[in-house]
């Protein structure tokens, strides 16, 4: 993969660079250093912004592009999850002191007990457009500035929403396993039902539920949804309620956010109104769902397949699911590409150093 | 057997040379009398001379018995090949052509299906679906953190080998994804400007990212990938087949995954199927399917109804609705 340009312009100018340089003589020759050691994503030199010595609590590893840009630009990163569970509060409380920021992520929640104990804490980047695992409410007490990364996944999560429907519908993970369990030599074929024409229901028609509509109409489907409002696409029908969108769908995608209101959306009457032939896919958070639910209405077959990338208790998935052959199992790969991965990081980096030049935020949520 | 009837017309006979299905036996029978060389106890020379004169059509099932010539000479009165399949490469369409026998194949009842297909295979090759399916019923996630990224959909030069229903059928899709399209096909299709024309295949697989084969078996495209092409292709490259297996050198294909000449593969056909490569099966950047393109409930409804509109057409003496041209 060839690196990207860098998609937002963040570098400082010439004096401002001078400015920092000369605060002090060590951060002068550390900087330097860097500077020859710099690579820019268009190819040419260019200057990184000094983040020096800013300390980022790190809740997970990071993707490894992520945490080489935050190093080059000597940022100071405390790797929470190094420390031994019991130890964790006492790790954050060791290093108080130095934490400004923190890189979200959808697995680790920054939540008010984090937040108490970092009192310097000022900014949470979180590497995904979901904001389900932060407090905002608490964020937006303490003054603490929140960023995602909207729009440079949407196509990514939407193409796993179609490849899951379609892995579900036409069994293709089935099909692999067939084959290389030399199942093909001794057994019949199987039928699967066509994808082209399916009506597709979208719960929560934002932008990637947006995306998801536009890729699935290419194949006829028929799109329905459900959302707060009524969107303006004549073509696209609205139902009042999920309840509804589900008894018109054959193809039920949830791509709303998580908030209060959508926990469990997705219940056990909204799964039999879906029906025996119909399948449901979750490319949102594994809390839309009733997980218990849904794996009784597979194993009875009161629903006809699932396609999930998200679960209750990530990592962990049930074990009832992982025996059903109806389903297909994704690890939270919505976004995960090499190129969303990077456009992903440049958000971070873009916000962090927009943040340390006291600039407007490139996506703030906070 | 029965003889004359109550009706006046006896219905037409028409020859098969496999099983099939109970619910298309029930779909023909009504207008027409099913001669089923398997449910005779004659060897299948006798078994033709004894009705030669009397078939006029035959239907092909399962596309794996060739329909050849001196088949054809054991049928002097036939004038219809009617092929359940989108292929028709078990046929030998010269030796039809010198007889005066028409072939009609499945038409566009397949082209939905195979295309969804493909893009799905596609997909999957690209966002490591059903790998991430193995890992996850294998346990893996909670252990292992640093799963493997997949690539972008959007923004890949698809390269189709073989702009025809199919291939057309997958372009319009992928393009909803944000892919760019460009083609090989036997000549330049003016209905699609938008996409790029190559008037080879070598030249299409050095600019594209990926390969879609859609198009017919012929002597012509026999191996018309062939590790020329997966080279060029690249490392990165991923080849998705639901054509036919021998449109690929499968040896030199097993050898160029193998050695990392692509980087992945989407295959719904082999060159001798149910037989696959087990070397395939060590490998987690192939998706191996058993040609279930078209195994859907929607397409076998369809090809049944084109089957008997194509023989409905030919005893009226109208024009054939899917008729392959040779």
């Amino acid at each position: 993969m060839s690196d990207r340009d860098f998609p937002y312009s963040i570098w400082p100018t010439g004096p401002q660079f001078l400015i920092s340089l000369t605060n002090s003589k060590s951060l002068f020759l550390s900087f330097s250093i860097r500077y020859l050691n710099t690579f820019s994503c268009s190819g040419s030199v260019s200057q990184s912004v000094c983040m020096d010595s800013l300390g980022i609590l790190i809740t997970r590893p990071l993707f490894p592009y992520l945490e080489q840009q935050l190093l080059r630009r000597g940022c100071c990163l405390f790797r929470l999850y190094d420390s031994p569970e019991d130890r964790r509060i006492q790790f954050l409380r060791e290093n108080s002191g130095s934490i400004r920021a923190v890189i979200g992520n959808t697995f680790v929640e920054v939540d008010a007990a984090m937040i108490d104990a970092l009192p310097e804490l000022k900014i949470v980047a979180s590497f995904s457009v979901g904001l389900d695992m932060v407090d905002l409410q608490k964020c937006e007490e303490r003054g603490i500035r929140v960023t995602n990364t909207p729009d440079v996944l949407t196509d990514d999560v939407a193409d796993l929403a179609v490849g899951l429907a379609m892995a579900v519908l036409r069994r293709i993970p089935s099909a692999d396993l067939f084959v290389r369990s030399n199942g093909w030599k001794n057994g019949d074929f199987t039928l699967t039902t066509k994808f082209s024409g399916k009506r597709v229901g979208i719960l929560g028609l934002g932008r990637i539920g947006l995306s998801i509509a536009k890729r699935v109409e290419s194949f006829n489907c028929p799109i329905h949804y459900h959302s707060r409002s009524i969107k303006p696409f004549s073509n696209y029908t609205y139902h009042s309620n999920p309840l509804l969108l589900a008894s018109n769908s054959d193809i039920l995608i949830i791509s709303c956010s998580l908030t209060a209101q959508t926990r469990h959306i997705v219940n056990r009457a909204v799964i039999d109104a879906l029906g025996p032939h119909g399948i449901l896919i979750n490319i949102g958070r594994g809390a839309h769902v009733d997980e218990a639910e849904l794996v009784k209405a597979l194993r009875e077959g009161r629903i006809g397949g699932a396609g999930l990338d998200v679960f209750e208790d990530e990592p962990n998935v049930r074990e009832e699911l992982v025996g059903l052959d109806n389903v297909v199992l994704t690890p939270h790969v919505g976004s995960d590409t090499v190129e969303t991965s990077r456009e992903m990081a440049d958000l971070v980096v873009g916000n962090l150093e927009a943040w340390v030049l006291n600039e407007p935020l490139l996506t703030p949520v906070v | 057997m029965s003889t004359a009837t109550t009706n006046s017309i006896a219905k037409p006979q028409v020859l098969l040379l496999q099983p099939i299905f109970p619910s298309f036996e029930s779909a023909l029978s009504p207008k027409y009398s099913l001669l089923n060389s398997r449910e005779s106890s004659l060897p299948l020379t006798s078994f033709l001379s004894a009705h030669a004169h009397s078939i006029k059509a035959l239907i092909t099932l399962d596309p794996i018995i060739s329909i050849d010539a001196s088949l054809l000479d054991q049928l002097p009165s036939l004038g219809l090949v009617c092929a359940s399949s989108a292929g028709v490469n078990h046929i030998d369409l010269d030796a039809c052509r010198q007889r005066g026998v028409a072939v009609t194949n499945a038409g566009d009842r397949f082209s939905a299906d195979t295309a969804d297909y493909a893009v799905g295979l596609l997909i999957d090759a690209l966002r490591k679906v059903t790998m991430a399916d193995r890992y996850v019923r294998n346990g893996l996630w909670p252990i292992e953190v640093n799963y493997p990224l997949g690539s972008k959909v959007g923004g890949k030069r698809v390269g189709i080998v073989g702009l025809g229903n199919i291939g057309s059928h997958v372009a319009k899709r992928l393009e909803a994804f944000g892919c760019s399209i460009s083609y090989f096909s036997r000549s330049l299709k003016p209905n699609y400007p938008s996409y790029k024309y190559f008037s080879n295949v070598l030249e299409l697989a050095k600019y594209c990212d990926m390969l879609v084969l859609t198009c017919a078996l012929t002597a012509e495209t026999r191996h018309i990938i062939n590790r020329d092409v997966m080279s060029a292709l690249g490392k990165d490259g991923v080849i998705i087949n639901v054509g036919r297996g021998a449109l690929i050198d499968e040896p030199e294909l097993v050898r160029c995954l193998k050695e990392g000449v692509i980087g992945g593969a989407g295959l719904d056909v082999f060159v001798n199927e149910p037989e696959v490569p087990t070397e395939l099966f060590q490998m987690e950047n192939v998706i191996l399917s058993d040609h279930r393109a078209v195994t859907t409930p929607e397409s076998f409804q369809g090809v049944l109804d084109l089957v008997i509109e194509n023989l409905d057409a030919f005893f009226a003496g109208k024009p054939l609705l899917s008729p392959v041209s040779y």
